[in-house]
Order: C-alpha cells, then sequence, then structure tokens
C-alpha cells in the first residue's frame, strides 16, 4: 500500500471568466520515505494539489473531485475535526514564507508544544521536552534558548527551521514542503536541504517536496513529477530524468536555466533556450496537447490528440506523441 | 442623531483565488460597479431626490417659508400645511424643503474645501520632510479640539451667521481629517517601486506628484469627502439648532428644530419632519461613500 | 581590477570610490541617532562603457544599496561617484537631470514598478517627456512603438494597462522604459529573479542582445549565480556591505580566491544528480550590520578564519592579475 495516492485529482476555481482547471486529472502517490518533487512554474497547480491533498483550499471558490488515499483511507469521507488531526500530525507541511505560519505572539516553545500536546495528548511538560528534542534535530543552537523566544526574534534560515521543526514535532509520515527554500540564501538553502536530507534518512518521513528550481530537484529528490497547466507532463526517477527528459517542456526548461560551471566546463552557451509564448488561459477549453502551442516539436496530431501519460522507459512516463521509448535508453 | 462614519479600513473579503485570476477588460465598469455595489445605488438615488427637492423648491413648497401667520401658529399637519406650523406661524414644510438647500450646500461646499486645502496640506507634509513635523503637530493640535467645539468658537469670531461663514467654520474644523488621510496615503504611495523608477527616469518631483502620487490618493479622499460632506451637514444642524449657526431668516433643518424644541413634547411635528429629512440626507451620503469605499477598495481596485 | 594605461585621460564610464551608505537608527523619546546600519561599508568599483559588472551576495550584503546609491536614489554617506570622470555624487536631485538621461534602473518586481493607472505609451514614454526628448504626441508614439520592438512586443499593446500582462512582459515594458532615453548605463536590480524559468531565459537574453546592439554597460545586481556566469564580464562579491572579492568572470568561477566565495559557489544546487559537488556549509548566519564583526566581515563563517582575522582587516588586494580579493589567505 503506498503511504498517499491520489488519483484523477481535479481542482477547479470559479472565476469571472468560467471555470479555471488549476489541476486537471492527476494522478500519483508517495511510497513510505520516499522523496518525490514537484517541479513547474508558477500557476502549474503545484502548489493546489498540495493544498487540495490537506483540503486546505477554500471551498468555494475552489472544487476539488478525485481520490485522496492516505494509507488506503479516502481523505473526502473525513470529517473537518479527523482531517484537522491529520495535518500537522500524520502529515505537515512548511511553507516558503515560515512567518505566515508561526504565530508572531506566541513563542517558538509554545506553538510546538501546542501541537504536540494537541495531537498526541502529551502533557504540558512533555510537550516542551519534545518542543526542545526537535529544536536540538532542526540544529537550532542553544534550544533551550531558543524555545521560548518569539518568532520576529529569528533570523530567516532560524525561522525555516523552527518550522521544520514544528512539522516534525508529531513524527510526521509525510512531510509536504512547499517551495521551503526559495526565499532563503543559497548558503541557508544549503544549509536546509542537508537537514530536510538527514531528517529523511534518521526518521523515515516520507517528503512531497514542490519546487520550481530544479537544481533542488536534483539535490533532493529521488523521483520527479513535472507539471504544465495543471498536468503532469512527465514523471520518472531523479537520474533518468535528468540524463533523459523525454519531454520537450522539460527539456525546454532544463535548457533554459544558466547552470552553473560553464566556465569550468568550458561549455559557455551564447544564449539560452527560451520556451516561446506563455502558460495557456486555463480557463479555456483546449483540444490536444496543453504544451502543443509552445512546443518546438508539435505536428498536426499534437493539436487534436491529447496525448496521454504513457510510459516511454522502465518507471519513466511522458505526456508527449512524439517522446522517444525505450530504445533511446541504450545511448547512455 | 450621532452618525458616525465608518471605518475606513475594513477590506472586502477576495472572492475568488487572486492570484490565477486575471481580469478581462471590462466595458461599462460604471454600471457593473454599480451593480456590484447596491448600497451606492440606494445612496445615489436617495441623494438625488433631495437634490431635486433643494433645486426646484420654490415650486414644490406651495408657500413662502419665511411667510409669518401669527393666526395659525403650532397647528398640527393639515392639508394646507403638510407638516404643520410653528410658533410663529410659517409652513414647516415650505421650511424643510428650503433647509434641504442649506444642508446641501454646506454639506458639499465644505466636502470641497476641506478636501481641496486638506490635499495641498497633506501633500505638502508628505512631500517636504522638514515642514512634516511642523504641520502635522498643528494638525494633531486642530484635532484634539472636538470639531464641533472648535465651528462654535469660529461661529463666534466671525460673529454673524452667513452660509459662507457656517461653511468656512466647519470646512477649518474638517481640514486636519483630510491632511492626515492625504499624508499617509502620499507616504504610502511615494515607498512604491513605481515611484522610484520615476524619480530614475528624471520627472520632477511636480511631476512625480501630478502622475503617480495624486491619482492613487484620489480614491480613498473621495471617500473621506463623503463621510466629511454628511459629519459637515450635522454640524450645520447642530450649529444652527444651538444658535451659533444660520438666524431663522436662513431656514435650516437645524433652526427648525431649534424652534421647536420648547414644545417638543406638545407638538412633535416641528421637531420631526426636519429630523427625518436630516436623516435621510445623512444616511444618502454615507451609503454612497459606503459603496463607494467598497469600490475603490483596493482589493478590487485592480479591476478599474 | 583592470585599469588602462593613462588613466588620466581615459576614465571608466561609471567609477564608485569608498562608497559608504548607513542608515541611521533612532530610538528613544526624543529619537536621536542611537546607531546606524552600515549597509554598505566602502565600496569601489567601476564599469567601462559596454560591459556588465555582477554584484552577487546574499540578502542584506548590501549590494541593493549600492545599485540604488549608483542610481543616485539614495544619497551617499560618503564616497564619490563618476560618470565619464565627472563627479555626481554631490549633485541636489534637481541637478541630476543630464544624468539621469544616461543612467536607468530596472527593479526586481515588475508588478510593483509601473504603475497601474499608466497605459504602455505613458509608462514607456515617461523618461521621453520629463526629458523633453521627443516632443511631439506622433512622434512618441513611433518612438514607442520602436522600443517594444526592440523589448520583442508587438506595437499594438501601446493602449493596454499594466495589469493585462503578464510579468515577463512586465519586466520587457520595463526595459523598455529603461532604455527609451538612449542611456548608456543600466542598473538592473535582481531583474529576472522574480520571473519563471522559462522567462527568466527570455529576459536575459534580451538583456544580452542589447548590450551587445546597443553598448550598453550594466550594473546586474543578482543572487543568482549561475545567471551572473552566463552573462557577466566581471563579478564582485560582496558580504556585510564590502568586496570580498571582485575579478574578471572566467577568473572568479575558475579559481574562486576567497573562502566567501567558494562556499558561495559550492552551495548552489546544480541541476544534474550525476554531479555531486563537494560542499562547503557555512555555520551560522550573516552578522548584524548594525554591529559588524571586528576585522575581516567574514571571519565568524569563515572555515579558515585565523586570530589575525578579527584584528586586522584584509583590504581589496590584487591576487592574480584582473582578480582582486580582501583575505588574508587568499587561494
Amino acid at each position: 500500500m503506498k503511504l498517499l495516492e491520489v488519483r484523477d485529482l481535479q481542482v477547479h476555481f470559479e472565476t469571472d471568466k468560467g471555470v479555471n482547471r488549476a489541476v486537471d486529472g492527476l494522478s500519483f502517490s508517495i511510497d513510505t520515505g520516499e522523496a518525490l518533487a514537484i517541479v513547474g512554474e508558477s500557476g502549474c497547480g503545484k502548489s493546489v494539489t498540495s493544498m487540495s491533498v490537506l483540503r486546505l483550499l477554500p471551498t468555494p471558490p475552489g472544487k476539488i473531485a478525485g481520490d485522496i488515499r492516505f494509507r488506503g483511507e479516502d481523505l473526502s469521507t473525513k470529517s473537518e475535526r479527523e482531517m484537522r488531526r491529520l495535518r500537522g500530525g500524520e502529515i505537515s507541511m512548511i511553507f516558503q514564507e515560515p512567518m505566515s505560519s508561526l504565530n508572531p505572539v506566541y513563542t517558538i516553545g509554545r506553538q510546538i508544544s501546542e501541537a504536540v500536546r494537541l495531537h498526541t495528548g502529551a502533557n504540558t511538560r512533555a510537550a516542551r521536552k519534545r518542543a526542545i528534542e526537535v529544536l536540538i534535530l532542526v540544529g537550532i543552537p542553544s534550544p533551550e534558548k531558543r524555545v521560548d523566544e518569539y518568532p520576529h526574534r529569528l533570523s530567516g534560515g532560524m525561522r525555516q527551521r523552527a518550522m521544520i521543526a514544528m512539522a516534525l514535532a508529531c513524527n510526521p509520515a509525510l512531510l509536504i514542503a512547499d517551495e521551503p527554500t526559495t526565499a532563503l540564501d543559497v548558503t541557508i538553502q544549503a544549509q536546509i536541504l542537508d537537514l530536510l536530507r538527514d531528517l529523511r534518512k534518521r526518521t523515515n518521513t516520507a517528503i512531497l517536496l514542490i519546487t520550481h528550481d530544479l537544481g533542488v530537484v536534483a539535490e533532493f529528490a529521488e523521483r520527479v513529477m513535472v507539471m504544465y497547466a495543471g498536468r503532469k507532463v512527465e514523471e520518472a526517477n531523479v537520474a533518468d530524468l535528468f540524463a533523459h527528459p523525454r519531454h520537450p517542456y522539460t527539456q525546454g526548461l532544463m535548457d533554459a536555466v544558466p547552470k552553473l560551471g560553464q566556465v569550468r566546463s568550458g561549455k559557455m552557451s551564447k544564449a539560452l533556450a527560451e520556451i516561446p509564448g506563455r502558460v495557456p488561459d486555463l480557463t479555456q477549453a483546449f483540444e490536444g496537447c496543453v504544451f502543443a502551442p509552445r512546443c518546438p516539436r508539435a505536428e498536426d496530431v499534437c493539436t487534436h490528440l491529447d496525448p496521454g501519460l504513457e510510459e516511454k522507459a522502465d518507471g519513466h512516463f511522458a505526456a508527449c506523441h512524439f517522446a522517444p521509448k525505450e530504445a533511446a535508453r541504450d545511448k547512455a | 442623531m450621532t452618525s458616525a462614519p465608518p471605518e475606513q479600513e475594513s477590506y472586502v473579503v477576495a472572492r475568488a483565488m487572486p492570484a490565477i485570476i486575471s481580469a478581462p477588460p471590462k466595458r461599462n465598469a460604471m454600471m457593473r460597479t454599480l451593480r456590484r455595489h447596491p448600497t451606492m445605488w440606494l445612496g445615489g438615488t436617495l441623494l438625488a431626490l433631495v437634490a431635486i427637492m433643494a433645486i426646484f423648491a420654490p415650486i414644490i413648497s406651495t408657500s413662502d417659508p419665511s411667510a409669518m401667520n401669527p393666526a395659525v401658529r403650532v397647528q398640527p399637519p393639515s392639508a394646507e400645511a403638510w407638516f404643520g406650523t410653528d410658533m410663529l406661524g410659517r409652513d414647516i414644510f415650505a421650511r424643510s424643503v428650503y433647509g434641504a438647500r442649506v444642508s446641501l450646500i454646506v454639506g458639499i461646499g465644505v466636502a470641497l474645501f476641506a478636501t481641496i486645502v486638506g490635499m495641498i496640506i497633506g501633500l505638502t507634509a508628505g512631500f517636504v520632510r522638514w515642514a512634516d513635523g511642523i504641520i502635522m503637530r498643528i494638525m494633531d493640535g486642530m484635532m484634539s479640539i472636538p470639531a464641533i467645539l472648535l465651528a462654535i468658537a469660529l461661529m463666534t469670531l466671525m460673529r454673524g451667521g452667513s452660509v459662507m461663514n457656517v461653511i468656512l467654520a466647519i470646512t477649518i474644523a474638517e481640514i486636519p481629517r483630510v491632511a492626515r488621510l492625504t499624508r499617509s496615503a502620499v507616504l504610502s504611495v511615494r515607498e512604491l517601486t513605481y515611484v522610484e523608477a520615476a524619480v530614475a527616469c528624471g520627472t520632477s518631483k511636480l511631476g512625480i506628484i501630478r502622475l503617480h502620487i495624486l491619482p492613487n490618493t484620489v480614491a480613498p479622499i473621495t471617500v473621506q469627502a463623503t463621510y466629511i460632506c454628511a459629519s459637515a451637514m450635522i454640524t450645520e444642524a447642530i450649529l444652527s439648532f444651538i444658535g451659533a449657526g444660520l438666524p431663522t431668516s436662513i431656514p435650516s433643518w437645524g433652526n427648525i428644530m431649534a424652534e421647536g424644541r420648547a414644545l417638543w413634547q406638545v407638538k412633535p411635528n416641528i421637531v420631526f419632519f426636519p429630523a427625518i429629512f436630516l436623516s435621510v440626507t445623512v444616511l444618502a451620503v454615507n451609503l454612497l461613500g459606503d459603496g463607494l469605499r467598497d469600490a475603490v477598495d483596493p482589493r478590487l481596485a485592480k479591476r478599474v | 581590477m583592470t585599469k588602462p594605461e593613462g588613466s588620466e585621460t581615459s576614465h571608466p564610464l561609471v567609477e564608485l570610490r569608498d562608497l559608504v551608505k548607513y542608515f541611521p537608527i533612532h530610538g528613544g523619546l526624543l529619537g536621536r541617532q542611537v546607531g546606524a546600519v552600515k549597509a554598505v561599508d566602502g565600496v569601489s568599483f567601476e564599469v567601462n562603457a559596454g560591459e556588465t559588472l555582477s554584484l552577487v551576495g546574499e540578502s542584506g550584503c548590501g549590494k541593493s544599496t549600492v545599485g540604488r546609491c549608483v542610481a543616485r536614489l539614495l544619497d551617499l554617506t560618503s564616497g564619490e561617484l563618476r560618470l565619464d570622470g565627472e563627479r555626481i555624487d554631490g549633485l541636489p536631485q534637481s541637478n541630476l537631470k543630464p544624468f539621469r538621461k544616461r543612467l536607468n534602473i530596472v527593479f526586481q518586481d515588475p508588478f510593483s514598478s509601473l504603475n497601474p493607472r499608466m497605459n504602455v505609451e505613458a509608462l514607456i514614454s515617461e523618461p521621453l517627456r520629463s526629458h523633453g526628448i521627443v516632443p511631439g504626441r506622433a512622434e512618441r508614439r513611433a518612438r514607442v512603438a520602436q522600443l517594444l520592438d526592440t523589448v520583442g512586443l508587438s506595437a499594438d499593446i501601446m493602449d493596454r494597462m499594466p495589469h493585462q500582462f503578464s510579468g515577463g512582459q512586465r519586466q520587457r515594458i520595463c526595459i523598455a522604459r529603461a532604455l527609451s532615453s538612449e542611456p548608456d548605463f543600466i542598473v538592473c536590480d535582481e531583474a529576472v529573479s522574480a520571473l519563471d524559468v522559462s522567462v527568466q531565459a527570455q529576459i536575459i537574453n534580451l538583456l544580452m542582445r542589447l548590450q551587445a546592439d546597443l553598448g550598453l554597460a550594466i550594473l546586474f545586481i543578482s543572487h543568482d549565480l549561475a545567471v551572473v556566469e552566463h552573462l557577466s564580464d566581471r563579478v564582485a562579491v560582496m558580504y556585510l556591505g564590502r568586496i570580498m572579492e571582485i575579478a574578471d568572470r572566467d577568473q572568479l568561477f575558475a579559481a574562486p580566491a576567497h573562502p566567501y566565495t567558494k562556499a558561495l559557489l559550492s552551495a548552489v544546487p546544480l541541476p544534474d544528480p550525476s554531479v555531486r559537488q563537494k560542499r562547503v556549509i557555512l555555520k551560522g548566519e550573516v552578522p548584524s550590520p548594525i554591529d559588524p564583526p571586528s576585522g575581516c566581515p567574514f571571519r565568524t563563517r569563515c572555515p579558515i578564519a585565523n586570530d589575525i582575522c578579527a584584528q586586522i582587516r584584509p583590504e581589496l588586494v590584487e591576487h592574480t592579475p584582473g582578480q582582486s580579493v580582501a583575505c588574508h589567505f587568499p587561494g
């Protein structure tokens, strides 16, 4: 049994212009202890997906359909109360901006121990002990002192650590990290990624990482899902994806980012590859492949036939009529 | 009869997930806005009715508001005098209809002058660093005196109740509010990146005020102006009621009520009708203001 | 730093000497100054015509403050700023107009840097009108159309409002505005950082093309080292208000000499899972610029810091030709 299994997720928003299909028929799953990354540009539906899993989307205007199972249990049948117990307990979440999820008027320790007491029923003293434990776990110096500090007294990196500590306090089985390092400096980002990697190893927590940064994906994830316009266009394990991207969008993304080390490798490119055009308006109905209008490989068939996700190689799925199949792999 | 202006800071909750949706270009935005904000409709319609009444007062009221007729003193409402007559036998209906003129002129006049002067002061304070402290301390000082007391004092100084003097007195008392609002609007707008970009483009200070600052402060100040209009109407009524405002030769809802004060328990109609007029008018202005505020709310303003 | 021979006569386009920018902190009942944020503390560099100098560093290192000082959006606490050899650091805003024509700035956030109430024509022609460059309306529209074309937008969007555009298109509009007075120097303050990857690539390509076509000099401020490596000629690495290392691009990325530069480079996650680089993970966080450490500002996090680093502040000295480093133990 998978830890989290999402099948045919649809998230729609009612807008003035019509129905916005933010997520359209998305399926994926995560195993215990696995690190899955969802990559995509803004508006591709990656954050909406994670919020729908936890039922954190305001409905209306949102509408969620599809099958979301956690440890085999259908989450849509759960009451709001049961969901609250699940959030921050078995499934917890960290966000890009730590200040938005830390309450400025309570100390770090109080917020962590509150969560612990709520989810485990521990007494005040045990909860505080646990708070200090997790602060040690996330590498906050002098945790006995920090536990009584208010969030604004901590620096950005420390706040992010505190938020991770809070997320880990109840031993979650699944941690959803939505752009956890985007607001941080590179040196701090390196620290936080190291921390998350280390924690996953030690606590066997599955991590769903949502990011736009291919570098972070390459460093952190085991399996990667690329999203475009509310759909999954490619999925593969990380080495496979970066070595043989099969969907033209994935390829385009990879070619569009400048890679550090061009000077050393002597591969200084003059111009970056561009993906022409822009993301489609999701309130408009369209036929065929979502990426076709921007795709360099598009042909007639792409404009009227939706390619659908197909296994192109072992465990490597892509939604493209022209993605090379297995054979391409032998080149490696 | 106090109507405190509603809070400025309340924001309408976003109606849809904002980031995902980009608003399409709006055709008749005016009609849409009106449909979206029925309070504006109601307030506007009521106010228009009052304005029509004020403009066509000579036609609407059948008798001269100042004509005294001791023979028919303190009459109850009748077919001849719909609202009855006062102690000097004047027709209360006619006086109330003419009273709308004073109320509207004072309300609009004060709103206009206070806004213009207050904006100039606020812009200066927001833009000229060294002047800021001095100006704002003076404004704070003025605001520490209740507006009505300040207006009474000014009326006493000016000796003589003319409509112009009333407008002047109330305007001075209302200026600090506009000045403060303008200043805070200027301070928040001038921190925006596009103002910085304008500086980098070589746009002069006046150009920046005209192109970037003023257009972005007009909306909140227009809303504020409606509240000032409402409060000026009430202040005028109070001034006239206590005898510090207009003489009875110029009918104003305040002085009509003052006339009826002594007889209030036996002849409530003298006080009752002008009071209703005043309340309805002030309500109309406030509704209009609320509607405007919702329409220019920062979250929805992007749809313009 | 490369200095051409006979620098008395040929001077760099932009020259900054010992820029210091402190932001005073006021406190207490009387609002007296109780301290200062030492945002920039002695920064010198020059930018030659047609060259891209990048300023990199983490948030709070003062790179954006340098950019704003160079664009004279902030007043300098002390230091000298020269444009074409002419000192402009002391000029009051009212006398800066001729200088503003030659210099402009593009900001990070394309949403807040365009006045939502102005249409594209008015936005792009703002410098034209302020400097009185193109007087007639028709000529102005023609010029705006031409600028739109330069930045890869179609001329028929001229009457649209900013909210009708995506982030990338807005950034193109910002660039068109910055270019409209035909400046020879542009400050790009994190100009591509807020954009999505595919759009970022378009804007980077645009900037590089414009530079080649128009001979622009660019001060490119960024925290993204990969982008900086891609488009700079020279790079300055800043930390806590100072330049730690300034060098030609190839030297800096191939052979960084300052321990901070090395740590920064190693911290960048590479989009290639087959490469695992050895990482220098810096301990701790950037100290407060209100009370920076004695001696070398980086010593509190430096893996090779020594007693001397706490006592003597290393000056920026030439390490190899074209590469200057502020470290007691470079290499």
